[in-house]
């Protein structure tokens, strides 16, 4: 953390961040974002979404830790923000698992024609009626 | 001061009545002095009286459907009243709405705001020693924000009514003709409401404790809502998105719940309930914290076991967010998804047994006295076994298969929110009442209506697990014939717990007319609420209190002169104050 | 660790005297706070629970995302192709942009550095305003075409651009023209009234408003990637470079019309391209130039799961493998319990029929069809709608949200120029900042997870 200088009034808890570090994260965010739209013209097949989520993911990070100032806050604030992400996690996984086992039928897999795309096609009707 | 009681060496230092008749009720005048009041104090007074009306409400709605359910056929909206008062309605149609906004008023504008928005915002600074909440215009908007959802619930109510059961569930709140988007915007504005109040709640106990008074010398009501907090902030804003998605659902029909677009209403359900169970806790969590100081206080013993309770809030909360599937073991869950929440679900009675088992041991030899907050404070343990125990059944996966959707569940979660969390506000109510507008109410008064309330709460819902394991499922008008005698007892109990609730009631409004002045102590409480005048200055404190153990009862006595408890200290210099005084930060400063 | 009973020994007098709470504050400070430093502290634990509320009001969106996206990632990779990355990838810079203006504008105010913080934050502003103005491009473009959420969703893929209909685009741009106008009548009365204050604030307000015509002047420019007079020539090419060589399929495909185009349907081919498709086009170009035929295959192979008419009159196209699935279907259709692949098969027959004549886009038969109709086709109120839907429910919170954050930056540039923050008292701007960096945060993920699916 930066060092504490004490203003005449006795109490000084600003912590400007030198402006040089901003203007580098703002240059690496953009960067980041020229890759992640450039990786988009390549097919990179099931890796695509972790790939793009690992981009967003650094981007995020660097947005909280500098210009959120995360990285130079009180431990409780982050705790706060990562905590945010975990219940995030514990909902959208609990809800996705559930949904992903009882429309089990519905995962059209495209690799293998004489398997599963009637397995698809099937299930799209099935999926269709049933609703 | 001379006292009865106190040993010599020692001296008083209690604030006894209050010198100069200026406190927090009389320091400004007129209604606009009311609405605009920033104070943490008022706005909790303003909630009371806001929560007591919705739950008037509310619970004449609930008289309603026991008079109904009085007759194999219906008894009450059969009356020709209510063919001349809504012409066009069936009378199933009628009990269907009053059912469902009993339920949708009962969660949404009492049970959730009661202890922690009314009880807590007069509590949690006072108990806390700091001058106001960390927001106060937050707190007051909070308020209003109550104000506009309940006008949205009426709207829905004057509009066309309410019949989707409070779960809002879909698909059928997106195609039935009564205001559902009324009430879900009412419902979504309560949100932010309670967001609002945990928020301040958190900033307050991690930034406004003063000197001295460390994470493990707060009072466990302070625990408790921390807890509470912790669950208002966090899943709160998933119901907001859920009702925002329903309503949406509704307008445009986005088809992420609407099965005719191919969406999921069990997705509906999942986002529901991953607030709507945690939302249980936020309604029973303060209803703990408030029986942790009444047992404690009145058996005049320390709380046994301080940190675990302190830590089983804290876990309840984090645990209750990992089980909300159990409200969906038959709504066509994966099998694999079931199992998990239902061996999840058993792991949150484990911080509950601990507080219960708590709560026995601090009254085990500690002295007792049977006033008013205590009789509520023991039918609260007893009640809130029987109903957390009826949880397990329904956690189990192959009892819940015959017993979900049936009065057993309405028997379950009544004992839980109505013996449970009720019960521990009226205690709440009764043990503060002294310190909240300065009288002293009618004790025997209070204890009647303790039993009262006891009696016919059991008469009420005990018949209720019978009707239930019997296979009377909930929401149905009628039944057959063979449960009337059942229901008819459920009936009378509760018109029995409505007489019970209006001797309350009346109680306190007569201590208002007739109260004898409150002394500061009247209980011989050791928390800092305590140590200002009843009614509290604005400022809560003329001097500023010393932040001691909240459970040390050693040092208060009775005083058998004033008649009243006063706390004592040995006789020495005054300790001169530190100049660098700085104010207490999150976490870590415990030592 | 201090037990509840080691209590006594350490009892601290609490700050004495609450009464005298007044002389020694500043103005800054409240009256329940001791220290700035409290103050400042308490409002940015707030803010951060604030923002942990905000994380989980948009998780509700990004779980019905996970949830439909693992469901049918064929949809959402069609539908993708309609949103212009392009435009995404512009306001993510500009979003990123005003997070480094507004971080900046935080280390002023704590510095004390006045001018700069209120010249910061009005750029701030602009940026935010040009968000909302290339989305008013995006939405009014989608809305004309039809692609909405699933209840109202009308796009037919044989006539994308149907006659009429409201101008959107006005429509949006209405209330900002209002607000624009009132701006300037304000600047200029204050100016007249020589209200020195008044026209401090209203001058950057000015720009403020201006830019947001400015987003609308930049996203039709990248809209429409060219001039309007090259638009329809250009894309005749593109539609025939699409049928004969297949090059350019890989930045339409997805779309029904992909079917039509090989039916050498001329007129239809020009009519349903819209602005996006050139785009993409135009896209697929700048980016993917290398567009090569395996890629094109490839794309083929992803839209073997949308049954094309086309098929079954041309089994020796270059989907080959759906007919084999064709193939496979009838064989497993033979056995008499399985009604719904024959069901299924009855409605391919049924589609291809109709699909000899012209392809008419019937979407009464379609809403009642998730039930009757077995076609798979993407572009339906249930698929594509859907998509649409959750689109529109994600930015339209998100761009709520900037909304917002317009509210609250306008009321902080005011109490910039009015020189209001000081070193002991910056939390505003600090707050603010963050909720910003927030909305930008969250656009982070919005971005990639709309724009960039393939
Ligand atoms: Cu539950």
């Amino acid at each position: 953390m930066s060092a504490h200088e004490n203003s005449p009034e006795g109490y000084d808890f600003a912590h400007p961040l030198p402006l040089p570090l901003l203007f580098g994260v703002f240059l690496i965010l953009v960067l980041l974002t020229i890759i992640t739209v450039a990786q988009a013209s390549f097919d990179l097949g099931s890796f695509d979404v972790l790939i793009v989520m690992a981009i967003a993911t650094i981007k995020g990070l660097l947005v909280a830790a500098f210009f959120m100032h995360l990285a130079f806050d009180k431990p409780f604030n982050i705790l706060c923000f990562v905590s945010s992400f975990v219940f995030v996690g514990l909902f959208i996984m609990f809800t996705l698992f559930d949904n992903r086992a009882t429309n089990q039928d519905d995962i059209p897999v495209m690799d293998d024609a004489v398997v599963t795309a009637p397995a698809e096609t099937t299930s799209a009707a099935m999926t269709t009626a049933g609703t | 001061m001379s006292a009865g009681s106190v040993p010599s060496g020692y001296e008083v230092s209690d604030p006894g009545f209050p010198t100069k008749e200026e406190n927090y009720l009389t320091n400004s005048k007129g209604i606009l002095s009311w609405m605009f009041t920033l104070d943490h104090k008022r706005i909790g007074m303003m909630y009371l009286v806001g929560v007591s009306v919705a739950f008037l409400v509310a619970g004449l709605l609930a008289l309603g459907i026991r008079l109904h359910l009085l007759a194999p056929d219906g008894w009450l909206f059969n009356q020709s009243i209510f063919q001349w008062l809504a012409p066009e309605k069936a009378p199933n149609d009628i009990y269907n709405q009053v059912f469902t906004l009993h339920g949708a008023i009962m969660v949404f504008l009492f049970i959730i705001p009661s202890v922690p928005a009314a009880l807590g915002n007069f509590l949690v600074p006072v108990m806390l020693g700091a001058k106001d909440v960390a927001f106060p215009r937050l707190n007051l908007s909070s308020f209003y924000l109550w104000v506009a959802g309940a006008v949205f619930f009426v709207m829905a109510l004057l509009a066309s009514g309410l019949d989707t059961g409070w779960t809002f569930y879909t698909p059928y709140s997106t195609t039935t003709d009564s205001s559902v988007i009324l009430a879900t915007t009412g419902a979504f504005i309560l949100g932010f409401s309670s967001i609002f109040t945990g928020l301040n709640f958190i900033v307050t106990i991690n930034t406004m404790r003063p000197p001295g008074m460390t994470w493990f010398r707060m009072p466990l009501f302070l625990w408790a809502t921390y807890a509470t907090s912790i669950i208002q902030v966090l899943a709160t804003p998933v119901l907001g998105i859920t009702l925002l998605l329903l309503i949406a659902e509704r307008t445009m029909h986005i088809g992420i719940f609407d099965p005719e677009y191919n969406g999921d209403p069990v997705t509906f359900q999942h986002f529901f309930w991953f607030y709507s169970h945690p939302a249980v806790y936020i309604m029973i969590l303060p209803a703990f914290g408030i029986i942790s100081e009444l047992i404690s206080v009145h058996s005049h013993k320390r709380i046994f076991g301080y940190r675990f309770i302190a830590y089983s809030s804290i876990a309840i909360a984090l645990l209750g967010f990992l089980v909300w599937g159990h409200h969906m073991f038959t709504a066509g869950m994966s099998q694999m998804t079931t199992i998990i929440f239902s061996a999840l679900t058993f792991t949150v009675s484990v911080p509950s047994a601990i507080k219960v088992f708590n709560w026995l041991a601090t009254m085990w030899k500690g002295s007792i006295s049977l006033t008013t907050p205590m009789m509520y404070a023991i039918s609260f343990i007893f009640l809130f076994t029987i109903g957390g125990l009826t949880g397990l059944h329904l956690g189990t996966l192959a009892t819940d298969q015959h017993l979900h959707d049936t009065y057993f569940v309405v028997a379950h979660f009544h004992y839980v929110m109505v013996g449970g969390t009720l019960v521990a506000f009226l205690g709440g109510v009764f043990h503060w009442w002294p310190k909240m507008v300065g009288v002293m109410y009618s004790e025997l008064g209070g204890r009647i209506s303790a039993v009262l309330v006891f009696l016919g709460f059991n008469l009420t819902f005990l018949p209720q697990f019978v009707l239930g394991s019997r296979g009377m499922p909930r929401r149905y008008a009628t039944y057959d014939p063979e449960f009337q005698s059942l229901h008819a007892m459920s009936t009378y109990g509760a018109l029995l717990l409505g007489v019970g609730l209006f001797f309350a009631l009346g109680v306190l409004i007569h201590s208002l007319l007739r109260g004898k002045r409150a002394p500061a102590n009247p209980w011989g409480g050791a928390t800092l609420e305590w140590n200002c005048t009843s009614p509290p200055p604005f400022y809560n404190f003329d001097r500023a209190p010393v932040v001691g153990d909240p459970y040390e009862f050693g040092d208060i006595v009775w005083d058998s002169v004033q008649e009243r408890y006063v706390k004592i200290e040995p006789k020495r210099e005054v300790v001169p104050e530190t100049p660098a005084e700085q104010p207490a930060h999150a976490g870590g400063k415990d030592e | 660790m201090a037990t509840t009973d080691a209590g006594h020994t350490s009892d601290v007098h609490v700050h004495e005297g609450h009464d005298s709470h007044d002389h020694d504050h500043p103005s800054y400070l409240a009256h329940h706070f001791d220290t700035p430093e409290q103050q400042f502290d308490s409002g940015k634990l707030g803010m951060w629970l604030f923002l942990v509320t905000e994380i989980l009001f948009f998780s509700g969106m990004f779980c019905a995302y996970a949830i439909f996206r693992a469901w049918r990632p064929e949809v959402f990779e069609g539908c993708s192709q309609f949103l212009n990355t392009k435009l995404g990838a512009i306001n993510t810079g500009v979003l990123l942009f005003s997070s480094f203006t507004m971080a900046w504008a935080v280390r002023c105010a704590q510095l004390e550095e006045h001018k700069k913080l209120a010249s910061l934050l009005a750029t701030t502003l602009c940026c935010a305003m040009v968000f909302l103005g290339v989305k008013a491009i995006e939405y009014s473009h989608k809305w004309h075409l039809g692609l909405l959420p699933a209840g109202l969703f009308t796009y037919d893929p044989a006539n994308p651009h149907p006659e009429g209909g409201p101008n959107y685009l006005a429509y949006i741009c209405a209330p900002f023209a209002v607000a624009t106008i009132g701006v300037v009548i304000w600047l200029v009365v204050a100016f007249i009234r020589d209200a020195k204050f008044q026209v401090a604030v209203a001058k950057p307000l000015v720009f403020v408003c201006l830019s947001f015509f400015g987003g609308v002047g930049l996203g039709m420019i990248l809209e429409s990637g060219e001039t309007p007079e090259h638009h329809g020539s250009d894309h005749v090419a593109a539609v025939h470079g699409d049928a004969e060589h297949g090059e350019h399929s890989g930045a339409e495909h997805g779309d029904a019309e992909h079917g039509d185009a090989e039916h050498g349907d001329a007129e239809h081919g020009d009519a349903e391209h819209s602005d996006t498709e050139d785009s993409e086009a135009e896209h697929g170009e700048g980016q993917q130039g290398d567009a090569t035929d395996p890629e094109a295959a490839d794309v083929a192979e992803v839209e073997s799961t949308d049954p094309q008419p086309v098929v079954l009159q041309d089994p020796g196209s270059m989907m080959r493998d759906e007919s084999d699935d064709l193939v496979v279907l009838e064989r497993l259709a033979s056995d008499a319990t399985n009604t719904g692949l024959q069901d299924e098969l009855s409605a391919r027959r049924a589609q291809s029929q109709l699909s000899e004549g012209a392809i008419t886009y019937d979407r009464t038969d379609d809403s009642s069809a998730t039930i009757a109709s077995t076609d798979d086709n993407v572009l339906r109120p249930s698929r594509a709608g859907v998509f649409f839907s959750i689109y529109y429910c994600m930015t339209g919170v998100h761009a709520i949200h900037i909304l917002a954050g317009v509210g609250v930056l306008i009321w902080l540039l005011v109490r910039a120029i009015r020189q209001d923050f000081n070193r002991n008292y910056f939390g505003p701007v600090d707050y603010v900042g963050l909720y910003w960096h927030l909305v930008d945060l969250i656009w982070i993920y919005l971005f990639p997870l709309m724009y960039l699916i393939r």
